[in-house]
């Protein structure tokens, strides 16, 4: 199946904005964690289909998954 | 320290002592004491009975990081309610070493001269101004800057405050001579309508600031710098990227208010997110991490360079960046940096009157999404002073009633900030209750419902969304107190130690046996005073409440405003 996976801030240096990323199914967010080698620790907002999600929640195909570092503002 | 007391009826000065029970107070619980104690709550903001009040926080002028905010409040003249607004800059650290605890302004001349004050160590001279009147603030503090030296503090009002436009700003001068705002409310009508044209602070020889144990706030002091450092958000991404990081993430969780509150996603959030403004500085030989005052450890401003790599504006903030930008339809960033230039040299509020131009766009004024129209509106009427511009300059109520609408996104007569209330509810909560008005910072619920800091709510759930703006707009009374940056609660609601060492300090400079207790006794304290100022001057729980086109759900997830009014009226149950 087919996510489309969105990084933010930092996470972006070295990787990429958004890209389709093939996964088998029943992948979870954690699996796309580790295939794009984001570091785990870093990850601190993680949304699917643009509500938080946990890092065990499964995907669904054409799901959207978005990863930010720790952001404020303001 | 003293109290610095001006009457602008006979242009007298004199200074007082501080009264006992404000001795433990500074910034806005200082501001809000003083002006719920003097002020009467019925009067018109912009008459004799109306107070202007400037303080710098309990910590100014000290070692603790971050404690260079300066509070000024008022009635506002934007809301008819209590205002405290807070500002960096050079001169909460001097009104501190001058050893003046609040400058407070009242009357208004009898004539029709303008003055400026200058404040130092023997007092306050009051002078008649001619020269400035008419200027924008950028011309007004190089002027300043070249007549009494750098190393002089400047508070100023532009075009805006000089019409007493009710969005109208007071401006502060920042490290590098470039601008910071006391943003919200239309407190520079204020001092317009004091005829003050300028305020310049030398802090030469003043009486300094006295710590009572010097070794204990050290330590503490120490703890607190080394605790801001450490927390991944005021240590790392504020940095960086600054405040405008937030534009992808709010897009992302579909809480980015665009096209007037209609959607909570922009299809031009990546032309203006934090990320490419930052490859922009970077590309243009900008500056991505300054201070907006000195002692600033977490430094989430930046310098903004145009084309030509020639400064252009800094202090550029994700409110304004999504006022102008999302909540207007615009994805131009050099242009939002050119009305922020602009805007900072008006001295106009950016989220007020980003709030007028969207409901300007909603009237037909100017297309959605005209930018260039947008810039000509600031350039050629607000600043001018044209009857549109007049309409614009008072904000996004005065505009959305005289063009007969009721798409308007205000509370208490103040333009809604950067967050959709329905998709992220724990805002919405502070937006409708806070004393403010319509004010993001006065309990910034995003950390739990977005950040996923200070602990985790479910943004589009109710549930605990109360009981998290009350504890933030407690918290965060306490800490405009003490004139820290807002960006230290950060630490503070993560990290126990950061907060202990925070009383720590105040106890060892005021000699004082605070607990955290006593801290958010102090903040409860605020609130209800800032509260019952609002209901003396007429609000009642009925203006806690959001504008009925909320109850529109907004997409991608469709949500509601759907908060009771008895569920709202618990915030306040304390």
């Amino acid at each position: 199946m087919q996510v489309t996976v969105k990084l933010f801030g930092d996470l972006r240096e070295g990787r990429f904005e958004e890209k389709t990323s093939e996964l088998k199914e029943n992948s979870r967010v954690i699996d796309v964690i580790k295939k794009h080698n984001l570091p785990l620790e870093e990850v601190a907002i993680c949304m699917v289909n643009s509500e938080q999600a946990e890092f065990g929640r499964i995907l669904q195909n054409q799901d959207t998954v978005a990863f930010s570092p720790p952001v404020g503002g303001m | 320290m003293k109290i610095y007391r001006v009457n602008m009826a006979n242009l007298s000065f004199v200074a007082e002592e501080v009264p006992e029970e404000w001795k433990q107070l500074g910034g806005r619980g200082l501001t809000s004491v003083i002006v719920a104690k003097e002020v009467d709550p019925t009067c018109h903001p912009l008459s004799r009975k109306n107070k202007l009040v400037f303080a710098p926080g309990l910590l100014a002028g000290t070692m603790a990081a971050n404690s260079g905010r300066l509070s000024a409040g008022a009635k506002s003249p934007l809301t008819g309610g209590i205002k405290e607004s807070n500002s960096g800059g050079t001169v909460a650290q001097r009104f501190a070493k001058l050893g003046v605890k609040a400058l407070i302004i009242e009357d208004i001349p009898k004539g029709d001269q303008w003055y400026c004050l200058h404040v130092h160590k023997d007092g306050i001279e009051i002078k008649e101004e001619t020269e400035l009147l008419g200027k924008g603030n950028y011309e007004v503090i190089h002027t300043l800057t070249s007549r009494y030296g750098e190393n002089t503090g400047v508070i100023t009002i532009g075009q805006a405050g000089e019409y007493k436009m009710s969005a109208a700003n007071i401006s502060v001068k920042d490290p590098k001579g470039h601008i910071r705002s006391l943003g919200r409310g239309g407190l520079g009508a204020v001092m317009s309508s004091k005829k003050i044209k300028y305020i310049t602070l030398d802090d030469n020889d003043g009486e300094g600031i006295k710590i009572n144990d010097k070794e204990a706030f050290k330590n503490a002091a120490q703890l607190f710098n080394k605790g801001l450092l450490s927390h991944p958000v005021s240590g790392d991404a504020l940095p960086k990227y600054g405040t405008n990081v937030l534009v992808n993430i709010l897009n992302e969780a579909g809480g980015l208010p665009t096209k007037n509150f209609r959607m909570g996603q922009f299809e031009g959030a990546e032309k203006i997110c934090g990320e490419t403004m930052y490859e922009t500085i970077m590309s243009r030989k900008g500056d991505p991490t300054h201070g907006c005052h000195v002692g600033c450890v977490i430094r989430c401003s930046q310098t903004y360079n145009d084309k030509d790599n020639k400064y252009l504006t800094s202090g550029f903030e994700y409110e304004t960046i999504w006022g102008f930008g999302a909540g207007c339809t615009v994805d131009d960033l050099d242009l939002i940096a050119n009305i922020d230039q602009l805007c900072d040299d008006i001295g106009i509020d950016t989220i007020e009157t980003a709030g007028s131009m969207m409901v300007a766009m909603e009237a037909g004024v100017l297309p959605w999404g005209d930018g260039p129209e947008m810039l000509r509106l600031f350039k050629e009427e607000i600043k001018e002073g044209t009857p549109i511009g007049r309409i614009l300059g008072n904000g996004a109520e005065f505009t959305g009633k005289a063009f007969g609408l009721t798409r308007i996104p205000t509370v208490k007569h103040q333009s809604m900030p950067a967050y959709d209330p329905r998709s992220v509810k724990g805002i919405g909560v502070t937006y409708a209750t806070t004393p403010m008005g319509a004010d993001h910072t006065a309990g910034y619920s995003v950390t739990s419902n977005v950040l996923n800091v200070g602990g985790r709510i479910d943004p589009l759930a109710k549930e605990g969304q109360v009981e998290l703006s009350r504890n933030l707009q407690i918290a965060t009374a306490a800490i405009d107190s003490a004139g820290l940056c807002i960006f230290t609660a950060f630490a503070i609601l993560d990290y126990e130690p950061v907060s202990h060492a925070l009383i720590d300090m105040i106890n060892a400079q005021y000699g004082t046996n605070m607990s955290v207790d006593d801290w958010f006794n102090m903040g409860r304290y605020v609130l209800k005073t800032e509260r019952a100022f609002n209901q003396a001057a007429g609000f009642t729980n009925n203006d806690d409440r959001l504008p009925e086109f909320f109850s529109e759900p907004v997409p991608p997830h469709n949500a509601t405003w759907d908060f009771t009014d008895q569920e709202l009226d618990q915030v306040y149950n304390f």
